[in-house]
């Protein structure tokens, strides 16, 4: 397939898979503009105050990227940002390098698909996680002095299970960022006609730009621009669509009128069993599988996230930026999941018929009949309710949530590959400058191979049925390894680097084993009413166990370390460093039970 | 970091918000004196102007509060 050609079935095809992961005018178009239109057919036409919007936008990182480069001069100004962040831009940075455009579409389209459901996956499959890392395990990563979540595992169990970790994450984050960024671009390019190449080389070279110019605090600090930028642009559209509705009892007469039987607006009844509900989904695995496997696995132990809180400028902010973070995720569903119930009875045909948005399959199917998939509720309703000007500020927050996401990608892989990789094997005891170097190209070649990885996704769709699957192979596991290293004195080197091992073929195995034999969900997921989301859900919960069980096994037959070097590392040997008392509205405490208070509230609502 | 010769990153988004409102508020306001109102749902609520004020508004704040300096 030739990748500028055409925003085809077999385009959107495509794009089905990358979204849907766990995925106008003043009258005046400049000629740059309509040079990067195709002549697919797209949602969106952008003015010239549009691009004016955008262009402004890409200006204002590259000022930022070069304001800070006089700042990344020390290795840990420019892995670490010098350990100076405040807890508030810690904490947003924290959101907004998972907040992403492609998560940010996929979740309204889910949420148009699903209902409320897809809420999950913003609340109790973030906030608990989020609170545990700010509150509990905060501490340990901080007094250690870490670089790195692989580091933090050196230090625990020593080299063998720190290389595992490493690796495997630095494969996983450059192929992530791959996928990402083809995905923005295919977006792009069936929401407003523009070429695939055009798309990642501009935003994957200002990327790299400011990232390998000012190192983590210009890709903070431009997290923070782009985390503001993301609710200015999308804030609009659920504030309009609720007027347009009739506010929130509105939205629920019309959904219950023109879907009735069918459950869009609560949380938890029909969870009772698998085929209760459309997502295929038991609440045992809502709750364990994705509420502590895959949510503590990701927001505790996933670099790309714990490094822009090891960037603070003190154990209290360290803990507090989780906790700040914790409210924006609660309410990123407004932006997100609000809009896709909104599209589900605003959205018409030309002719005041209800639209009925489709999947990808059926798009791509039926090329030429005007369907629009899922994936595409966001831009639509941009559309419908943006102008000039606004729709230019909506495309832009959809460029800066893929920034921010690829931004956090590059800086978390130049790290890991500096620090847990290059430094421990390759060259062990080079100068300060050195390591700066190579960071600086490691974030470089961290783009280059990811737009390699890019175009191998272009060429090889099948490669994106996997890379979920893959990346949650890690995740479950080193949790685990983490879990047991941080509060248990008596866990080993041994048994750190043997669970996660295990772990990670256990996860292996039995997304094989499933892969090939479908009639094993029933004995994975628990039930063959299971779906996909069910599945991923159990894999990392056996794989969390497996992983839980040989670090206590084999720690029980091997030697453990002597107490006094486990200080900063694990819980019970560990003397913090006290703190200085505050006022409690300053406490992170107080406000990490407000933030609980607030997460069961909602979950009460929308029961 | 305030407190240091930086920049603060409030700053840039002050420049950024203000620069944003100036422009779509002006759109806003060119679409009610001239009565050419966008092709879009609930166009008559011109929400050009006042999000475009709130934009700028916001933005007027950080430039003020954190500029360089202070």
């Amino acid at each position: 397939m030739c990748p500028l050609h055409g925003a085809d079935g077999h385009d959107r095809g495509k794009m089905l898979s990358m979204l849907t992961v766990p995925v106008l005018s003043l009258g005046i178009s400049l000629p740059s503009a309509t040079a990067l239109a195709l002549s697919a057919p797209s949602i969106a036409h952008l003015t010239g105050l549009d691009v004016a919007v955008i262009v402004i936008y890409f200006m204002m990182v590259m000022w930022i990227g070069y304001y800070l480069k006089s700042r990344a001069n020390t290795s840990e100004e420019f892995f670490m940002a010098g350990r100076e962040m405040t807890a508030w831009i810690a904490g947003l940075s924290f959101v907004s390098a998972n907040l992403g455009s492609l998560e940010l579409m996929g979740w309204a389209g889910s949420a148009y698909q699903y209902g409320i459901l897809a809420a999950h996956w913003y609340w109790i499959g973030a906030i608990p996680a989020m609170l545990f890392l700010g509150i509990v395990m905060m501490p340990f990563y901080y007094v250690s002095k870490t670089h790195s979540v692989p580091g933090y595992l050196k230090l625990r169990f020593g080299q063998g299970s720190s290389t595992v970790a490493a690796v495997s994450f630095a494969f996983m984050t450059i192929l992530m960022s791959g996928v990402n960024m083809f995905s923005m671009a295919l977006v792009m390019k069936v929401v407003l006609g523009w070429n695939i190449t055009f798309s990642i080389v501009v935003s994957s070279l200002a990327v790299a730009a400011y990232v390998a110019l000012g190192g983590l605090r210009s890709a903070i600090f431009n997290e923070v621009l782009q985390f503001v930028l993301i609710w200015g642009g999308a804030l609009l559209v659920p504030i309009l669509g609720m007027i347009d509705a009739g506010g929130w009892t509105g939205l629920k007469t019309r959904i219950l009128h023109d879907f009735p039987g069918q459950d869009y607006l609560h949380l938890w009844r029909g969870l009772g069993h698998f085929h209760d509900n459309p997502m295929g989904v038991h609440w045992t695995g809502i709750i364990f599988g994705l509420g502590f496997a895959i949510s503590f696995g990701y927001w505790t132990t996933d670099f790309l996230v714990v490094q822009r809180v090891l960037a603070a400028n003190s154990l209290r902010s360290a803990r507090m930026a989780p906790v700040i973070g914790s409210f924006f995720k609660m309410a990123v569903p407004f932006i997100v999941i609000l809009p896709g119930l909104l599209a589900l009875v605003v959205l018409h045909n030309p002719n005041g018929s209800l639209m009925h948005l489709v999947g990808e399959d059926v798009v791509s199917a039926h090329p030429g009949m005007g369907l629009h998939s899922y994936n595409e509720v966001l831009p639509l309703m941009l559309v419908r309710y943006c102008g000039p000007g606004l729709l230019g500020l909506g495309i832009t927050a959809l460029i800066a949530g893929f920034m921010s996401g690829m931004a956090g990608n590059v800086s978390a892989f130049a790290a890991v590959w500096t620090y847990d990789i290059y430094q421990p094997m390759l060259r062990k005891n080079e100068r300060d400058e050195h390591y700066v170097a190579v960071g600086r190209w490691a974030t470089v070649l961290g783009v280059v191979v990811s737009i390699g990885a890019a175009y191998l996704v272009m060429h090889a769709q099948g490669i994106m049925d996997y890379v979920q699957a893959l990346f949650s192979f890690f995740i479950a596991p080193l949790l685990g390894a983490i879990l047991m290293g941080m509060f248990w004195k008596r866990a080993t080197r041994a048994g750190g680097f043997w669970g996660l091992l295990t772990g990670t073929v256990t996860s292996v195995s039995l997304w094989a084993w499933v892969h090939f034999d479908p009639s094993a969900l029933r004995l994975v997921a628990l039930s063959p009413d299971a779906k996909d989301m069910a599945e991923n859900m159990y894999r990392a919960l056996w794989s969390l166990s497996i992983t839980l069980l040989v670090t206590f096994v084999v720690s029980l037959y091997t030697s453990p370390r002597p107490e006094s070097e486990l200080n900063g590392l694990v819980y019970g040997a560990t003397v913090l460093p006290k703190e200085e008392s505050v006022a409690f509205y300053k406490n992170e405490l107080f406000w990490a039970a407000v933030a609980v208070v607030v997460f069961v509230g909602l979950n009460v609502m929308f029961w | 970091m305030e407190g240091s010769r930086e920049i603060p990153i409030w700053f840039f988004i002050g420049v950024l918000l203000s620069v944003y409102g100036v422009m779509i508020l002006g759109y806003g306001l060119w679409e009610i004196v001239t009565g050419h109102l966008a092709h879009v749902v609930l166009a008559r609520l011109h929400a050009p102007v006042w999000w475009g004020a709130l934009m700028l508004l916001l933005g007027l704040f950080y430039l003020v509060r954190f500029r360089p300096g202070r």
